[in-house]
């Protein structure tokens, strides 16, 4: 166990555990935030996105260890039901999910997108998400919602 | 901590509306629903309490035994609650499915929860309205004839200063009435005899109400099953062998003993788990276990080609023959040309995004589960006849899972966390991982179907044979069949499993002497393997369609037909099915030729094709618009055209939504989605050894709605499954010539077709 100091969402925190979890299980369990979701562990599916030093990485292989004093948000960091972030409010507009699982990739990737490419075309809306799965099958509204939030028409 | 309960109740109080106790088992004997509860009973249907409570805010709470499983079906009840009872749809709660709580409205599945859960909530918010319309009539002096509803406040024709709101009236208070209801599950007939509401007066539903649960989805506040935080709960995984339940021969725990925070090892008959203080410590403890399995008693088969000949060859259980008219060794014997084919459709996954998640709490004679089951009640039984308990005193709370598609009808995980908590005494979450979801859920069968046809010197369809061989699904909770754990701790089960659905073999079609068969092949092991059987969307149709309808566009090409003017042909009473084919043609710019497409000259080749289906009396016509590369044999879907007929319908914008998935998922399905294996096991164990769709591949997609308010609301989303790759197999063919008689329709199998032709 080792006690790393954990910069999440604009807060610091010093949490116990195993330096060799990955970043996932200590949002989730140690710092109760729901917003990221294991899917696969493996990398593959995007669910457990969050974003690190400014770049949209996968929780679920990241080492806690490795996330020490550098800058996370999450999900929760973006916005509230009271105050939603306008991707999250582009997602509701859009009505762009169904379960909502894998939804969380979603906006954290558009998230990162649009802060280096505020005005990205279709295709590299596509192409940023292309690592990101989703099997409900609500891929043409989430294309809409992350180009409505970045100003453009849908 | 925060847990569901607890913003549930806040929820609750902040909304003024009634508060209800999630957390006291048995419930305490609250206001409303839970007082019609005696102790270790259940809400009585009759009661009309059971089903609603109006507070005094005028709030309605629904106390809805069907689940929202992620497609936003609790919004479209909950519009139909707020239709018949004439209340502002803002003012409708509906509550999560709590078994102490809710009545048995059957499992949430097969997109039907409108069309039969829809009319139970109707029938109850009717009779709810005609009481509160007799309590007003009593409150303002008036003969009921002369009151009229608007937003939950009645009023006196002509006189609209006298008024009594639903919450004045009732809030708080019990109705203690009585209604009829009869049946159980999906077959309940609740107050019949109560009129409901004109359609021609509906205003809310008909209506796109933004999905209510969506803002908290986006921001991480809402709780999913797999959120789910209780006092003192530790964490579980399974070890599952990689073939079939054999029993662990040897358990060695000395490498996860090392590992901080393991607090047991349990092995029950073949059962093995771990619990942990910790999730890490859970996935890293039951990886280091080692353990050697004994030798399986039965083997998986070989590849998908030792299947399909065993479906080929084995005699049925049962034939499900859905159509025997005319005379059809006579017919083919007359006809004038004779047409035959087999088609192959392979085990696929429904490939959940969370994998499997579920808490449960075991004491000494009582347990509770929170989990994202499709049927809770089935749940409580299996997990009841699991640990030995009366049904009654096993809880059910649901809370919403990743979407399912059919798989949470199988609720395994809660069986394993089931026997975990019981072992420890404490309460255990258990979560899969990615390969015990792709390798152990229940998948969706292979199927095999042989079709026939015959037609006469005219080219008419005198003949129309169709059988599709295939297995039973044998893994649901709660129905004489057993789940993993159950096998795994030695109960057998009582049946021999259900039907995978019977629709799309042809008969939407009318032919003189046709018959349309499902035959039901034993599945080949007697314990369960991972190639074990479940629920798949619209179980089994997506195959018989595509079989069905490549097959008369097969018969089609060969008489040189326009495929939409050769089906029409055989519509001849079924005018939905007509409009259906009319409406997503015309959309799609359909030119009438017949296919192929002239060849073309580039690299790539142009293609277009259609489909219809019937499941369930929803009624879809498909057309696919598709590009294939000649050098890659790549299939590229350009474009997805599709109208969709289910009657009435709740909510425009929703149901549009589930066409949208049913449709991309679909396409995943017939492009990309096999399930590989081999003797020793399952090769397709996460998302690059089974791929699905990808942002990039996905089309244009667009969508007719066909609104009949004259008719009953169907099921929709679902129902448009059933075409997708019928009309994507047709569209390859008519871009290049080559019809494919398998899927998924890979570039090697493209490839190969076009190096034959």
């Amino acid at each position: 166990m080792a006690r790393i100091s954990l910069k999440v969402n604009g807060k610091t925190q010093v949490v116990d555990v195993d330096p060799e979890t990955p970043l996932l299980y200590v949002l989730r369990n140690d710092l109760q935030l729901n917003g990221p979701k294991f899917g696969c562990g493996l990398a593959q599916c995007g669910a457990c996105t969050v974003i690190m030093s400014g770049n949209a990485i996968r929780s679920c292989v990241t080492l806690v260890s490795a996330a020490q004093n550098q800058p996370v948000t999450t999900l929760e960091g973006l916005g509230s039901t009271k105050k939603m972030h306008k991707i999250q409010q582009a997602f509701v507009d859009e009505q762009a999910l169904q379960c909502g699982y894998c939804i969380n990739g979603m906006i954290m990737t558009s998230k990162a997108l649009l802060d280096k490419n505020p005005k990205p075309t279709d295709s590299q809306i596509k192409e940023a998400l292309a690592g990101n799965l989703c099997r409900c099958g609500t891929h043409t509204r989430i294309l809409r919602a992350v180009k409505r939030a970045s100003g453009q028409k849908v | 901590m925060k847990t569901m309960e607890f913003t549930r109740r806040q929820f609750l109080k902040g909304t003024g509306a009634l508060i209800v106790s999630f957390n006291l088992f048995p419930p305490a004997s609250d206001l409303f629903a839970q007082a019609t509860v005696g102790p270790g009973s259940e809400p009585d249907p009759t009661s009309l309490d059971s089903w609603l409570a109006i507070a005094q805010d005028g709030t309605v709470t629904v106390f809805s035994g069907k689940v929202d499983l992620g497609t936003g079906v609790e919004t479209a009840l909950a519009q139909i609650v707020a239709e018949e009872l004439d209340v502002p749809f803002k003012q409708i709660k509906m509550i999560g499915l709590d078994t102490t709580k809710a009545i048995d409205q059957g499992i949430t599945a097969g997109s039907r929860t409108i069309e039969r859960g829809g009319p139970q909530l109707r029938q109850a918010a009717a009779a709810a309205r005609q009481e509160l319309f007799k309590l007003a009539s009593a409150r303002l002096n008036a003969p009921v004839d002369t009151l009229a509803v608007k937003d939950g406040v009645v009023s006196v024709a002509g006189n609209p200063a006298k008024k009594v709101s639903y919450g004045e009236l009732i809030g708080g208070k019990q109705f203690n009435v009585k209604i009829t209801a009869t049946g159980t599950g999906w077959d309940m007939k609740v107050a019949p005899e109560v009129k409901a509401k004109d359609v021609k007066d509906y205003k809310v539903v008909g209506t796109s109400q933004k999905r209510v649960e969506l803002p908290a989805k986006l921001t991480g506040e809402f709780t999913y099953a797999h959120d789910v935080r209780i006092p003192g709960m530790l964490h579980g995984r399974v070890v599952r062998p990689p073939t079939i339940t054999s029993k662990p021969a040897s358990v060695d725990e000395s490498t996860a003993k090392n590992i901080p925070g393991l607090v047991k090892v349990v092995q029950e008959g073949s059962f093995l788990g771990i619990v942990c203080e910790t999730e890490w410590a859970a996935i890293k403890a039951a990886r280091a276990l080692r353990v050697s399995w004994s030798e399986p008693t039965t083997k998986m088969p070989a590849d998908a080609e030792a299947v399909f000949a065993y479906i080929k060859n084995t005699k049925s259980l049962r034939d499900q023959v859905t159509v025997n008219k005319g005379n059809l060794d006579t017919a083919l014997g007359q006809a004038s040309k004779t047409y035959k084919a087999t088609y192959r459709w392979p085990f696929q996954l429904h490939g959940m995004m969370g994998p499997s998640c579920a808490v449960a709490d075991v004491g000494k004679d009582r347990a509770t589960l929170y989990t994202g089951t499709q049927g809770s009640f089935d749940t409580r039984k299996a997990v009841a006849e699991l640990l030995g308990f009366p049904e009654k005193n096993v809880r059910v709370l649901y809370r919403e899972s990743s979407g399912s598609y059919g798989r949470m009808g199988a609720d395994d995980v809660s069986e394993d966390a089931a026997l975990l908590s019981r072992a420890v005494g404490k309460p255990v979450r258990v979560q899969w991982m990615r390969d015990d979801e792709h390798g152990w859920e229940p998948k969706g069968p292979a199927q095999l179907d042989l079709a026939r046809a015959g037609v006469d010197a005219q080219g008419r369809i005198i003949a129309w044979d169709f059988a599709d061989r295939g297995f039973p699904l044998t893994a649901a909770s709660g129905r004489g069949l057993r789940l993993l754990a159950s096998r795994q701790i030695g109960m057998k089960p009582t049946a021999d499993g259900n039907s995978n659905g019977t629709a799309g073999g042809g008969e939407i079609y009318a032919f003189e002497n046709q018959r349309c068969a499902a035959p039901l092949v034993p599945w080949v092991q007697t314990d369960e393997t991972p190639l074990r059987t479940g629920y798949l969307r619209a179980p089994g149709d997506m195959a018989r369609c595509f079989a069905s309808e490549s097959f008369i566009d097969e018969i089609a090409a060969d008489l040189r037909a326009d495929p939409v003017q050769f089906r029409l042909r055989y519509l001849s009473n079924n005018q939905r099915a007509i409009d259906a084919l009319i409406a997503a043609t015309k959309q799609a710019g359909w030119q009438e030729r017949p296919s192929p497409a002239p060849a073309s000259t580039g690299p790539k080749a142009m293609g277009r094709g259609v489909a219809i289906s019937n499941r369930a009396n929803t009624i879809c016509g498909a057309v696919a618009d598709v590009e294939v590369d000649k050098a890659t044999g790549n299939v590229t879907v350009k474009r997805f055209t599709l109208s969709h007929d289910c009657g009435l319908i709740i909510n425009p914008d929703g149901l549009k939504n589930q066409i949208e998935g049913n449709i991309i998922q679909s396409m995943s399905r017939a492009l990309l989605e096999e399930v590989k294996f081999d003797g020793t096991g399952i090769k397709s164990l996460d998302w690059s050894s089974y791929p699905i769709i990808r942002f990039p591949d996905v089309p244009e997609i667009e969508i007719v709605l066909i609104n009949r308010p004259e008719m009953p609301a169907l099921g929709g989303g679902e129902p448009s499954s059933a075409p997708i790759a019928a009309a994507i197999a047709n569209a390859i063919f008519d871009a290049t010539g080559v019809r494919l008689r398998e899927a998924p329709f890979t570039p090697e199998r493209v490839l190969a077709g076009l190096k034959k032709a």
